[in-house]
Order: C-alpha cells, then sequence, then structure tokens
C-alpha cells in the first residue's frame, strides 16, 4: 500500500487507511479514486498532481 | 513583540516581527461597531444614531483605507511555518465565533422590545447582516483549515446568518473552479453585481449541496444522515434564529430575512470584487490551469484588511488555501483594486461607475493587455464590449 501527497498543502492520502470523512474506506487504491478527484483539504491540486511518497 | 527567526543555509539569518501582532486584538473589539449605534441611541434619544455602524464601515472605512495606505508587513516565505505554528493567531479566529451570537442576539433583543420606525428596524437589520457578513468572513478562514476544531467551529459561525453550505461549496466548489465562466462565485466583465447576485446565491447553495451529497453518496448514506455537514449547520440555525422568533415575536421575520440576505450579499460582494472578469485558461489536456496569482483582484491596505483577516490578500490565499491568514503575503505586480473591499463593494453597487473604474483596469493587466480572449465575459455583454474594446477583435463562438 502506497502513500500519495498533495504538492499544495502536504494532504496525505494513505491507502491503508482511505479517507473516511471523504467516503474512501480504508485500502482504496489511489489509483481507483474518480479521474475529478482533488484534493479534499485545499481543493486546488488535481489527482495527477498528487506525488508518490516513500514509505 | 515577538520575533521569528531561522538561520537559513544560503540566506543567513532571516528574521522577522509581526508588527501587526497586537493589531490583530482588533478582532476583539469588532462586535462594538454593531453596538455602536445602540449604545449611541441610548446617549443622544434619536433614532438616527442608529445609522453610525452603516456609515462607519461604508463612509469611514473606505476613508480610513485611503488615508492609512498600504500594510509594509510581508513575512518572508522561509518564516511562514513559524508563524503558523504561533497559536495566538488562531485563537483570535475562534473567540470571534461566540461574539457573532451574541451580536445577533443583542441586536433582535433590541429590535424586539423597543418602539421603533421601520427605517430603524431595517438599519438595524443591515447592521446586524454586516456583522455576520464578518461572521461568514470569520467560518471562511476556520473552514479552510484541517483541524476539526477549526472546521467544527467554522459550522457553528456560518449558522449565525444560515450559510451552513458555504465551506464546502467555497473550499470544493469555488477554490477549484475560479476564474472559469463555470464557476458561479466568479464575476464576468459586464455582469453588474444585481445580476451576479441571482447567479451566485442559488449556484453556491446548489454546488455545495451536490458535493456533500457526493461525499455522503460514497459512504452509502442518505442526504438526510445526521452527519451531513450542512444540516449540522442549519440545525444551529435552526435553533438560534427559531428561539428569536420565538421569544420576540412577527418582527424577527422580516428583521431575521433581512439580516440573512445582507449577510450573504457581504459575500457576494466579496466574490464579484475578487475576480471580476479574469480567466483561466484551457490547456490541452482539457484542464483549466492552475489558477495563477494574476486570476485574483487584492487589497493591501491595512485598516480592512485587519478587519478581514486578510482576505485582500487574495492571490496567496488562492494559491495556498489551507494558509493561515497572519502568514498570508503580499507580492509586487498583482491585480490591484484601488480601494479596500469595503470602498469596492459601494463602487459595485454603482454598476456604470464600477465599469468604469474596473473595465479599464483588467484590460491594462499585463497578461490580458487588451486581448478579449481572455476575460471572463458576461455571453450577454459581449457583443458590445468587443464593440467597445475590440479594436478589430473577433468574439469566439459563445460556449
Ligand atoms: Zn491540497
Amino acid at each position: 500500500m502506497a502513500t500519495f501527497k498533495c504538492p499544495g498543502c502536504d494532504y496525505l492520502f494513505v491507502e491503508e487507511r482511505g479517507d473516511d470523512h471523504e467516503g474512501y474506506p480504508p485500502g482504496t487504491a489511489f489509483e481507483s479514486l474518480p479521474k475529478e478527484f482533488t484534493c479534499p483539504d485545499c481543493g486546488v491540486r488535481y489527482k495527477e498532481d498528487f506525488e508518490q511518497v516513500e514509505d | 513583540m515577538k520575533t521569528y527567526s531561522m538561520e537559513h543555509p544560503e540566506l543567513g539569518i532571516i528574521s522577522y516581527t509581526d508588527k501587526k501582532r497586537y493589531l490583530w486584538l482588533a478582532s476583539f473589539f469588532m462586535p462594538l461597531f454593531p453596538m455602536m449605534g445602540v449604545f449611541a441611541y441610548y446617549a443622544s434619544g434619536s433614532e438616527w444614531a442608529l445609522g453610525i455602524p452603516l456609515f462607519f464601515s461604508y463612509v469611514v472605512i473606505p476613508f480610513l483605507d485611503w488615508g492609512l495606505g498600504s500594510d509594509e508587513n510581508n513575512p518572508p516565505e522561509e518564516l511562514v511555518p513559524q508563524l503558523e505554528a504561533d497559536s495566538y493567531y488562531r485563537i483570535l479566529t475562534y473567540v470571534t465565533v461566540p461574539m457573532h451570537f451574541v451580536v445577533l442576539i443583542a441586536i433582535a433583543w433590541f429590535v424586539g422590545t423597543h418602539e421603533l420606525t421601520i427605517w430603524s428596524v431595517i438599519a438595524l437589520a443591515i447592521t446586524a447582516g454586516s456583522y455576520s457578513g464578518l461572521g461568514i468572513n470569520t467560518g471562511h478562514e476556520l473552514g479552510h483549515k484541517k483541524t476539526e476544531l477549526e472546521r467544527w467551529l467554522a459550522k457553528v459561525v456560518l449558522a449565525v446568518p444560515t450559510y451552513g453550505h458555504f465551506c464546502i461549496e467555497h473550499n470544493r466548489g469555488h477554490h477549484t473552479h475560479v476564474a472559469t465562466a463555470e464557476d458561479p462565485a466568479s464575476s464576468r466583465m459586464g455582469e453588474s453585481i444585481y445580476k451576479f447576485l441571482l447567479r451566485e446565491i442559488p449556484g453556491a447553495w446548489r454546488r455545495g449541496w451536490a458535493v456533500e451529497r457526493e461525499r455522503l453518496a460514497r459512504k452509502g448514506k442518505s442526504p438526510w444522515s445526521l452527519e451531513n455537514d450542512i444540516l449540522q449547520s442549519y440545525a444551529i440555525s435552526a435553533v438560534l434564529q427559531g428561539g428569536l422568533l420565538f421569544v420576540f415575536g412577527w418582527i424577527m421575520v422580516p428583521f431575521l430575512a433581512i439580516h440573512n440576505f445582507w449577510a450573504w450579499y457581504q459575500l457576494t460582494s466579496a466574490n464579484y470584487i475578487e475576480h471580476y472578469g479574469l480567466l483561466r485558461q484551457k490547456e490541452e489536456s482539457g484542464r483549466y490551469e492552475r489558477c495563477q496569482p494574476h486570476h485574483s483582484w487584492n487589497a493591501n491596505y491595512i485598516f480592512s484588511n485587519l478587519v478581514l483577516f486578510h482576505l485582500e490578500r487574495h492571490s496567496d490565499h488562492h494559491a495556498n488555501p489551507t494558509r493561515r491568514y497572519q502568514s498570508l503575503r503580499n507580492f509586487e505586480n498583482l491585480p490591484e483594486l484601488p480601494n479596500g473591499y469595503y470602498g469596492m463593494y459601494i463602487l459595485a453597487y454603482i454598476p456604470w461607475l464600477w465599469y468604469k473604474v474596473m473595465d479599464k483596469r483588467l484590460l491594462e493587466l499585463p497578461h490580458i493587455n487588451g486581448d478579449l480572449s481572455r476575460v471572463n465575459i458576461d455571453p450577454d455583454a459581449r457583443e458590445s464590449i468587443y464593440q467597445r474594446y475590440g479594436q478589430g477583435q473577433m468574439p469566439a463562438a459563445a460556449g
């Protein structure tokens, strides 16, 4: 499982954890997020802007 | 006064003292302004005194912006993390939240228990509405933050003017779509504020609900679930405003209607002037270019920025929406408004004067330089704007 980071505001999408508030259950693959996904915190970075971080 | 400093590998020691640190305490005293009219009424016995707060907002503040001028404080980017970590600033935003409840209740009490002319009731409703408009501004500051507490406080303060859908609509709608024709919260060249109002208020409401409905659907929940962030805020509104109606009777119906409308209209006014005519270009991928500093109008006046938690440093806000107010920065060569927000609101309320001041300013921006294809234009005004400013340019097909 990997972690992806918003380059604008450092929001982390941890696949293992998902994002409960946003309705993405634990184990959600970043890849499987909708293509219109934008950063839930800042709203200005698109899915393709996110960077995978080393764990 | 507190000084922030660090040893930078290339620049050596950088330090910064926020000269405005204690001026931000102004937010503590802000409730005195809406109450000033009531105090002056008791002192003088004249209902004319009730107009003082409105005179202050719309006449005195623009003059103070003009007279006190620009804000020279600008923290170096490197020290922003230290400023962000200083909890002093965020506490000031927390304490304003209960004050919004106190002021609305106090003014409602005054209206409900005194024999007043209809004009005084209207003036007081507008006064209370302007202060609740500042509540939307506080909700805006809090709602952009990542902590649970701040997001909860945002829902609470937005309940005062019954605007609980704002944070969702703003963070996920406006910030994503700002300065595009699709955004109901970005005004277009040739669109008057009165026309914008009819697009902005319903558009924001629909988009806020759409975003929240989708989120709840992903969780397998109905929009009527108690987890609905909008409904939670509306529930507080219902208790507050229902309670005022119950205690003070029918006079609260027009009073609260005007109060709510005026608070929303403050937000409409801010939205109207913040991105007027500015347009992001579409990239080949079909996405819009990321919001750039030149996609927001700014004002760097010291006084109105203190009232508005630095909202007027708007380009940095759109570049870094989660950044706290004390660390927002001013930059050179940004689209710049000729007065602070309150002065610009008055200008916006007189459309011919607004166009006269702003249209030229808009077209002279370096990234536009007279090229109307780079301007967000009201489709109904397209013909006349091309005739007037087009110099032979052809209007693009509507779309
Ligand atoms: Zn982000």
